[in-house]
């Protein structure tokens, strides 16, 4: 059955949505069906350990290790197991690479599909009607809006996740790097570099 | 027909406002509770993402286009659990519950470290062989709806609808969301990544020659 039931058990609750939670949570917890540990563990795991530094990490990996590089792009989810990096929303990885040719760039145009386990949670503009609405009909318009511009010979691919792939874009090697470490060039690699509507800082 | 989420191409929204690199911090208190309710909920193990995915679609588009992002996820929270039976509408409405045993399900803290590390994977093996192969040309169902149910959940959006594109990457058989969001089995088949010309799908491209590739099921796509 589709779910159009038009008396939506949402409206019985408080109209505020901070007071929303409460009361969701408040029966919730009351009812054995939610733990405010684990609330609290969900919560310490995306505030202070998943977040973009782990696609950063990713990144640099390959950008320093061709071997690595190699494996990111015939099975990333293999690679990012190397790195300790596996998780909820990171199921089935592909990663996508920049090329003077072809500028890559991934939105969900359906929900907010992203790659939490190597890039947290997703920023409010990557949800935002607005990202969802225009990245696939304008996304050169959109990349002006975030300050960049491609070079006309560079095609654009616009990913739209409608599935469980989730897209890592690895951006190209700023000049200017060589000899750099891991950990330095990882500090280069913006998140946006890695969703694509950014590109990686210079050194 | 569509419904409100199906945004894809749409005119109108405004711009864009980037934020800070980095970690994302949550813009509300209320955010975080709502993050992390809905995870403690879904990992009772009663309803998958692609249900869970429906039930945020068939908000009304009003309710749909005013709520922020959490307050979709509420709002479907809400449903699922009247759905499944876990809460009463009465219990929502007043905010208050008899007192239960915990559920058999329950989501610990000892268990979320290594749940979110695991993840949930989607592949499955398959009946459905892969009929296309890298290179080939197909096209997508149009319109864009559920076969199986009338307004049912599809992952096709409308804007890609009845267009032709190359399959440049196969990703084996996975859950097809189609008939898992409405109980009807996980129905595994081969997924592939389809490449349209920008052109195609909006009349004119911003560059000739720039793309958008959608991930599709083998039966959103025919031979072209």
């Amino acid at each position: 059955m589709p779910h159009d039931d038009h008396d939506h058990p949402h409206s019985l609750l408080p109209s505020e949505p901070a007071l929303r939670v409460k009361a969701l949570e408040s029966v919730l917890v009351a009812k054995g069906l939610v733990d405010p540990a684990a609330m609290a563990a969900i919560l310490e795991t995306y505030e202070t350990r998943v977040g973009p530094h782990l696609g950063a990490r990713v990144v640099a990996r390959a950008w320093a290790d061709l071997n690595f590089r190699a494996l990111l792009f015939e099975n990333a989810n293999a690679a990012m197991a190397e790195l300790g990096i596996t998780g909820r929303q990171g199921e089935h990885v592909v990663a996508v690479e920049n090329t003077p040719g072809t500028h890559n760039m991934v939105v969900c145009t359906l929900c907010s599909c992203y790659p939490w386990p190597l890039l947290g949670i997703p920023p409010a503009w990557y949800k935002s009607d607005a990202y969802r609405a225009r990245a696939v009909r304008e996304p050169r318009k959109v990349l002006a809006e975030f300050g960049v511009t491609l070079p006309e010979a560079q095609k654009v691919r616009v990913w739209d996740s409608t599935a469980e792939v989730r897209y890592l874009v690895v951006p190209m090697r700023p000049e200017g790097t060589d000899g750099m470490d891991e950990a330095a060039l990882a500090a280069l690699v913006t998140r946006d570099s890695m969703i694509g509507t950014g590109l990686p800082l210079a050194p | 027909m569509t419904r409100v989420h199906d945004m894809g191409g749409r005119f109108g929204d405004g711009p864009v406002v980037s934020e800070p690199q980095g970690m994302v911090p949550f813009a509300k208190g209320w955010h975080r509770d709502a993050l992390a309710l809905t995870l403690a909920a879904g990992a009772l193990g009663q309803w998958s993402i692609d249900r869970s995915r429906h039930v945020r679609e068939c908000l009304s588009p009003g309710d749909y286009t005013r709520f922020s992002y959490y307050e979709i996820w509420l709002a479907a929270l809400a449903g699922l659990l009247v759905e499944k039976g876990l809460v009463s509408r009465e219990e929502l409405a007043t905010g208050k519950a008899e007192p239960g045993a915990p559920h058999p399900r329950i989501f610990r803290p000892e268990a979320v470290g290594p749940s979110l590390a695991r993840g949930t994977p989607y592949t499955r093996d398959s009946k459905v062989a892969p009929v296309f192969s890298l290179g080939d040309r197909v096209r997508t169902r149009l319109p864009a709806r559920n076969l199986l149910v009338a307004g049912g959940h599809t992952r096709l959006p409308s804007y890609a609808a009845g267009h032709v594109g190359t399959v440049i990457l196969s990703h084996g058989a996975h859950v097809f969301p189609d008939s898992n969001a409405h109980g009807l089995g996980e129905s595994p088949e081969p997924l592939y990544t389809v490449a349209f010309d920008a052109g195609d799908l909006w009349g004119a491209a911003e560059r000739a020659g720039d793309e958008v590739t959608l991930d599709l099921w083998q039966s959103y796509l025919e031979r072209a």
